[in-house]
């Protein structure tokens, strides 16, 4: 039976492939109905500073969002399995938080609670950027800490962190040297899954007006008829790149984080 | 989300006399998780949740959250769990379909690795760009329109608006049944061969293998991924936003407009507006949680 398949498998699975192909071939085609030049929507998208600027300052953001959550989540993760394995419930609870609160409660939380004294983050750009890359952050807990909590399963930490010790390491060596090497693939995953949230994130990077990608490519579309096209295939292909990322450096992993919130 | 197996800790051998207890400050190492997450996550909900049971003038009140039921809010919500449970329901049965073909209908192994890549980058390929995406699919001057229109479908003449509840339907279930496909796949690989020869071996159809064996081993995954698609819709604002230009009475554009202070002047209808929306997202947590471990039982 296997290989062939019946009539009706072959009949869903082309339904599903048609929902999600027609979108993008609509897009595209779509995208170079502009005469006579069939390509002048995406030379004016890479012609434009506000395209590259957006997107880098996206990534900048993604970057910095993997490398705070990394240093909060990893040596989170690895003491609550080494020292405080009481606390795993309510640091578990913690990071399954942000399923409960979608990102524009948070959003909403975050502008009233830091426009005012004592500490106005709003009022300035870096304030704001701190903002952002915090929730972004938050956002990032469920996901980070589950594939680094499942890849910690997954090497015997006790061991590892005694035979560490007793070739006299500190702390911050086991955690740099020891931890995160041997967790490689969850920490890239989840790295991979950010970078494609963060740079495609419309809902908080525009309540903090922040100059990001999301923003950028919203107002395009309300502006323009052509360029939001090519953006938006742009868009999807990076989402794709960093999609093929996590599968291709995931081969043979336990766990391949690839489910974020609601956007 | 797939199920972590959480291996029993390896208990050291108990000392051979009672150490005398020590306070622990090994709680220490988590200073810097637990002080972000109160500074990023659990102030700014506070905030919200003091603020929804305060008046103008700072002083308790319970008037927020009965304002709740006047003007569009309770129209908002009703919009907001609709569109959620439709394109939950629909997702999750097209997601299961489509898993169960790859997976257990016998299509060729390639195209159950692309199904996999694919829902992976749909599922997160949301917002902004998803709502474009449609809008040149199906907007009134678009390929698809036009050419269901040669077929003899005139779908914005037969009432038919992308910018509606409907559209809107349309447009999160694109992103939903890849996520149900992500969700389901484990536990419909958990489905053991044995369990099948077990009944067929005591005279059982496919039929009631599948109603009396596989369905009820299924139905807590199955029950609590659709709860998370609701969840994952509920909470969706910029897809809906870009679609609908804010026009659509739903929740989280509800909360859009008080966010920027327009509207009533009542920021504490505001909070509570956000607060209805946490109860129902905790509420389909709670649920979903529960049948996740209950599924646990049998998928290992």
């Amino acid at each position: 039976m296997r290989g062939r398949g019946s009539l009706w498998a072959w009949m869903i699975f082309g339904l599903g492939a048609a929902y999600f192909i027609v979108p993008l071939i609509a897009t595209f085609e779509f995208s170079i109905r502009t005469k006579p030049d069939m390509f002048l929507a995406y030379r004016q998208v890479l012609a434009d500073p506000k395209f590259g600027d957006g997107l880098w300052y996206s990534f900048i953001v993604g970057v910095l969002t993997i490398v705070v959550s990394l240093l909060i989540i990893v040596p989170t993760a690895y003491w609550v399995r080494l020292k405080v394995p009481r606390l795993r419930p309510i640091v578990e609870f913690v990071t399954l938080m942000p399923f409960v609160i979608p990102p524009i409660i948070l959003v909403f939380g975050l502008i009233r609670i830091y426009s005012r004294q004592p500490l106005v983050l709003t009022a300035t750009d870096i304030g704001s950027n701190v903002l952002l890359v915090a929730a972004y952050v938050v956002l990032s807990f469920p996901y980070m800490y589950r594939a680094v909590d499942t890849g910690l399963a997954a090497i015997d930490v006790r061991t590892l962190t005694e035979a560490a010790q007793s070739l006299g390491a500190g702390w911050a060596r086991i955690i740099l040297r020891l931890i995160f090497p041997n967790l490689r693939t969850a920490l890239i995953s989840g790295a991979f899954l950010t970078l494609a949230i963060v740079v495609g994130e419309y809902t908080i990077a525009n309540f903090l007006a922040r100059p990001a990608f999301g923003p950028y490519l919203s107002l395009l579309g309300q502006n323009q008829p052509f360029q939001p096209a090519a953006v938006s295939l742009i868009s999807f292909g990076l989402t794709w790149l960093a999609m093929g990322m996590i599968t291709f450096l995931g081969r043979g992993a336990r766990t391949r984080v690839q489910v974020a919130g609601a956007r | 989300m797939a199920s972590a197996m959480t291996p029993v800790s390896v208990r050291d051998a108990p000392p051979a006399r009672p150490a005398r207890r020590r306070p622990s400050w090994s709680w220490l190492g988590l200073v810097p998780f637990f002080l972000f997450s109160i500074a990023f996550m659990f102030l700014p909900i506070m905030f919200l949740v003091v603020g929804s049971f305060q008046d103008s003038e700072g002083q308790l009140t319970l008037e927020n959250y009965a304002d709740l039921s006047t003007g569009v809010i309770p129209n908002a919500f009703a919009n907001s769990i609709e569109i959620s449970a439709v394109t939950a329901i629909g997702g999750g049965l097209l997601g299961f379909l489509l898993a169960y073909s790859v997976i257990l209908g016998g299509l060729p192994r390639f195209l159950r690795t692309a199904l996999m890549t694919f829902s992976g980058v749909a599922s997160n390929f949301a917002g902004v760009p998803l709502a474009l995406a449609f809008i040149f699919t199906l907007g009134q001057a678009a390929i698809l329109t036009a050419w269901l229109k040669t077929l003899g479908v005139d779908l914005y003449g037969s009432g038919f608006s992308l910018y509606t509840k409907i559209g809107l339907e349309l447009v999160y279930m694109y992103f939903q049944f890849p996520l149900m496909v992500l969700i389901i796949a484990p536990a419909l690989d958990g489905l053991r061969r044995e369990w099948r020869e077990a009944a067929e071996n005591v005279g059982a159809s496919s039929g009631q293998y599948w109603r009396h064996v596989a369905i009820p081993i299924l139905m807590p995954s199955l029950m609590g991924a659709v709860i998370l698609l609701f969840g994952n819709a509920f909470g969706a604002q910029a897809t809906a936003f870009q679609l609908t230009g804010g026009t659509l009475n739903i929740v989280t554009l509800v909360i859009s407009s008080q966010i920027r202070g327009d509207v009533q002047h009542n920021p504490g209808l505001g909070y509570a507006i956000a607060m209805g929306m946490v109860v129902i997202m905790a509420i389909s947590i709670a649920l979903y949680s529960v049948l996740q471990r209950r599924a646990e039982r049998w998928l290992r």
